[in-house]
């Protein structure tokens, strides 16, 4: 998987590994039953097999043909559900204690982000708020509050392999750790109206440092829009 | 029109007209159930709801249950009679049956005006939607009886088609057992 | 059978017939017209999507408004107005009275009546393109609040239209099958028991139990929802205390079963097709059908796998997991149990053979690739990708299209007393699978890519504008037009042959059940004597007979 796309998140080797094991289990019992469907399309042709047997398929001799194979299919699927389930747990039923809250806000068409000033906490008036931009700092685990200002959107960062339907009226709660600095897409994954194909954003993992200028530089550019604003007044 | 042979046979032993009203009825179990389960849910998260419930007029309500059910005794006895092949007797219980549905919808406009006049229209909110939509619904199927029920009763007088009564009988049993589930869910519970 | 053959005008033969051939007729060919649409719009986004701003031709300039249309609309027609009127309403209202061996359905009326709503339906849907605002845009599933505000979704008058559409379109389903289950449990020739029935009849009446049983909540859904786009009462709408998920759980109850619906006819069109071709029983016939019951009553419990990520309670998603992950049981042993209904046979590839056998190929990899979408790990990721897109067109495209081939050139013998051309028919299997793989295949690619669904351009998302993705978007949209240009040479051998074909007897392919006791085309009335049933259906190559085939009606 990561040579299709990166991974840039603690759970997207989890989510790649599922998805290898389902490949691995699925694709050897497709290869298998197509194998065996143009082998008898072969060797049961016209040419090769005038006349045909009479199989009911009711007697147990003919039909452990079916029952083996599918006794194994069984386990297999036991085994994609033990991995689903696990790999579901570790990304949406807990909530690892965050270094940083933020919050993420759906509209139509663009992200709002709000993010923790230079004091890290969430709420207070140094936060910064940007739009289709998102910092966030590498091997730092993230908290985000997720909510939409009016349709359904659906928060997707694809290298994280992270996605999160915004409801309406709802705030949901979701997690992820950058593990790679980089900078990254961020797409709205559910229909959200005609401009739904403009809706992305950018991800940057920065370091810390980068991270802290970044945040200098946004106060400034407000302690300056202020002025501004209060000069016009 | 000729009558199709595939319509006179009955491999599993149950009329076809039996047969397909219990279909039909099965099909709007599901409709009924579908708008039902939501309110439900709803109800369950919106405890503010039994605030609008408490302007609800029980006492129709309640007169409207024994109406309905009094007209589900008519269309059994209508059933009855033409079962013996007494088509003016089942006629007659038929047209008592309509008269049920009718006083029926003649309480419910009654209620409903006043409902209105108050200012318990649709749009207040979604208590009065899905009670306006889930009775809106039943009143539907009560008039859609009545009406089959009155396009029968002209072949029932003439002693043609009475397995018909029983059908139509099924059908309004079943209008009855939908308003038996609204009543309480949407009167009572408050 | 005493009949009055007096003439009919053109007008009561073929608009207002009650037989249920004309009827199947009329459905296939509404189908089909439906399909040229689908198609169409399908040619339009995916123009754009490959040559992005172009003006295509024939179409002019893909908006994203349009583009929305477009996706929105290829989606609801190749599953309200083709999948299912081709699939349940015309094989079924063809084959269940001929099968069964009697004159026609219980309710020719009401057969009738279920055809005209239907017809309306589809001028609702089709006259929704026209107003002003255009057609519905809001993707086929029609989540609340986009659907349910004009403000949000910008077509005041298409999406109830659509909305209109859809619910009437049920209706016409409620009505027909109501017909199509009581005439198979009443209307059966005398000797036909339980394990005579042919397989495709139990499949398309237990799909029509399937969807009556799961429809019901969507049509009350469907009015809720209508109440919100025209009156505003808000069910779905969270600032006057509605929940737009509720819409979402409505949806899926009968959307997920709603596959299972159209994927049974298609199997029983298949079993029908390789028992024939390979002169074969079919193999494990009570096996098949429990498996089937097993399908359809467990496809009520997984609508969830839809939501994964929509804002539900997470731990619900470990419970449709499970039960997404089982329905994989019975669907897998009934695909084994076709595969090994071919070991010992006599298999003669002829066109309808063809497209049977690629259904099975095809669907195969459109049920593997499922499982990565049920289990909610993995999902996260895929949810909404093209990965989804691929697989269900994996699933999709051989119901509703390789199997209706199968179903067409095996029955059309039947239907017009005329062959289909054999190489015309060959070129137009390879030209339509070959090409088929080729769209989506690359689509898969995409999705594993990350590329998310419902987007006109990808111009604005950096990581999925690399130019071999692109490459990948074009391939896709050379292999669509090169498939939908061998459908005209379907068209054009199926509209040569219904006049000018090679005559065709009573029982060109040397079938077992009743259908091909009739004469070709059978007559109203079917049968010139109503047959008897001695046999199941799928004695083949019974040994000691000189016969390769045994007909159900001939007397031992």
């Amino acid at each position: 998987m990561e040579y299709i796309i990166e991974r840039a998140s603690s759970f997207a080797g989890d989510i790649d590994f599922l998805i290898v094991l389902i490949a691995v289990l699925g694709g050897f019992w497709l290869l298998l039953a197509e194998a065996v469907l143009f082998y008898f399309i072969v060797k049961y042709r016209r040419k090769a097999s005038p006349k045909a047997q009479y199989i009911t398929g009711e007697e147990e001799v003919s039909k452990k043909w079916l029952h083996w194979p599918h006794y194994a299919v069984i386990v297999c699927d036991l085994f994609i559900i033990f991995f689903a389930i696990q790999t579901w747990v570790k990304i949406k039923q807990t909530l690892p204690k965050p270094d940083a809250v933020i919050e993420v806000v759906g509209q139509q068409w663009a992200w709002k982000f709000t993010h923790p000033g230079l004091d890290g906490k969430l709420g207070t008036k140094d936060d910064v708020k940007t739009v289709d931009e998102l910092h966030v700092v590498v091997n730092k685990t993230y908290q985000f509050k997720l909510k939409s200002d009016d349709v359904l959107h659906s928060f997707s960062i694809p290298v994280f392999r992270l996605k999160q339907d915004a409801v309406p009226g709802r705030t949901i709660t979701g997690w992820f750790k950058p593990t790679k600095t980089g900078q990254f897409d961020i797409q709205c994954a559910e229909i959200c109206g005609i401009g739904h194909g403009i809706m992305g954003a950018k991800l940057y993992i920065e370091t810390e440092e980068e991270h802290r200028t970044w945040l200098e530089h946004q106060r400034m550019a407000q302690v300056n829009g202020n002025r501004i604003n209060t000069a016009k007044k | 029109m000729h009558q199709p042979i595939a319509t006179t046979r009955s491999a599993t032993g149950i009329p076809t007209g039996r047969l397909a009203v219990w279909w039909v009825i099965a099909s709007e179990i599901v409709i009924f159930g579908g708008l039902l389960g939501s309110y439900v849910m709803y109800r369950l998260l919106h405890d503010a709801w039994s605030i609008e419930a408490a302007n609800t007029h029980t006492l129709a309500g309640a007169t409207n249950t024994f109406v309905l059910l009094t007209s589900s005794l008519f269309v059994v006895l209508g059933h009855h009679a033409a079962e013996h092949g007494d088509g003016k007797k089942a006629f007659r219980y038929l047209w008592l049956t309509i008269l049920g549905g009718f006083i029926f919808l003649i309480i419910k406009s009654i209620e409903w005006t006043g409902e209105i006049h108050h200012g318990f229209v649709m749009t207040k909110s979604l208590f009065w939607a899905f009670y306006y939509t889930a009775a809106g619904l039943h009143a539907l199927h009560v008039i859609a009886g009545m009406v089959i029920m009155a396009i029968i009763s002209f072949d029932t007088i003439k002693n043609k088609n009475l397995h018909r009564v029983e059908l139509i009988g099924i059908y309004w049993h079943f209008v009855d057992i939908v308003w038996i589930f609204l009543f309480p869910l949407l009167y009572i519970a408050k | 059978m005493s009949h009055d053959h007096h003439e009919q005008s053109f007008f009561s033969k073929y608009l207002f017939s009650t037989d249920h051939k004309v009827i199947a007729m009329q459905y296939l060919f509404t189908g089909m017209f439906m399909a040229l649409i689908g198609g169409f719009f399908a040619y339009g986004f995916r123009m754009q999507l490959a040559f992005p701003g172009i003006e295509v031709p024939g179409l002019g300039l893909v908006t994203p408004n349009l583009y929305n249309e477009l996706v929105t609309n290829h989606g609801s027609i190749m599953i309200f107005w083709v999948a299912m009127p081709v699939l349940i309403a015309a094989f079924g209202n063809y084959l269940i009275p001929l099968m069964i061996g009697c004159d026609d359905m219980v309710f020719p009326r009401l057969n009738r009546l279920s055809y005209q709503i239907f017809l309306i339906s589809a001028i609702v849907l089709i006259a929704s393109f026209f107003v002003p605002g255009g057609g519905f845009s809001g993707a086929w599933t029609s989540y609340p609040p986009l659907s349910a505000q004009a403000k949000y979704n910008l077509t005041p008058l298409g999406a109830p239209m659509w909305l209109t559409a859809v619910a009437l379109e049920f209706v016409a389903f409620l009505l027909g099958g109501i017909n199509f289950i009581t005439t198979l449990m009443n209307s059966r020739a005398p000797g036909m028991k339980m394990w005579d029935i042919p397989i495709v009849l139990w499949m398309i009446v237990i799909a029509s139990i399937v969807f009556m049983a799961s429809a019901g909540p969507l049509i009350a859904g469907a009015v809720m929802l209508l109440f919100d786009q025209i009156y505003h009462i808000g069910f779905f709408n969270p600032n006057k205390g509605g929940d737009p998920i509720l819409w979402q759980h409505l949806f899926w109850f009968f959307g997920h079963p709603e596959v299972y619906v159209v994927l049974l006819p298609a199997m029983g069109i298949v079993a029908e097709v390789i028992t024939v071709f390979a002169r074969k029983k079919l193999f494990g016939y009570k096996t098949i059908l429990y498996t089937t019951i097993a399908t359809g009553t467990l496809s009520f419990f997984v609508w969830a796998h839809h939501q994964f990520v929509a804002g539900i309670d997470p731990r619900m998603a470990n419970v449709f997991t499970i039960t997404t992950i089982l329905i994989s049981i019975p669907v897998t042993e009934m695909c084994f149990a076709y595969i090994a209904t071919l070991f010992g046979g006599s298999i003669e590839l002829r066109t309808p053979m063809l497209f049977a056998l690629a259904f099975l190929a095809e669907f195969l990899i459109g049920g593997v690739t499922g499982i990565f979408l049920g289990s909610s790990g993995s999902d996260i990721y895929f949810h909404d990708t093209y990965f989804v897109l691929a697989h269900f067109h994996y699933t999709f495209v051989p119901i509703a299209i390789i199997s209706v081939f199968a179903g067409i050139y095996y029955w059309f013998p039947k239907m017009f007393g005329r062959h289909m051309n054999e190489t015309l028919g060959k070129i137009h299997f390879w030209g339509t699978v070959i090409p088929f793989n080729l769209i989506f295949l690359p689509l898969f690619f995409l999705g594993l890519a990350g590329q998310h669904r419902r987007i006109y351009s990808y111009e604005n998302f950096p990581e999925l504008a690399k130019p071999y993705l692109q490459d990948l978007r074009i391939l896709a949209t050379v292999s669509l037009i090169v498939m939908l240009s061998f459908q005209v040479v379907f068209l054009f051998n199926f509209f040569y042959s219904i006049f000018k074909g090679k005559k065709a007897e009573k029982n060109p392919w040397r079938a077992n059940t009743l259908e091909w006791a009739a004469a070709s085309p059978p007559p109203h009335g079917n049968f010139p004597e109503l047959p008897q049933v001695y046999r199941p259906p799928y004695e083949y190559s019974v040994p000691g007979r000189e016969l390769d085939y045994w007909p159900q009606n001939e007397k031992a």
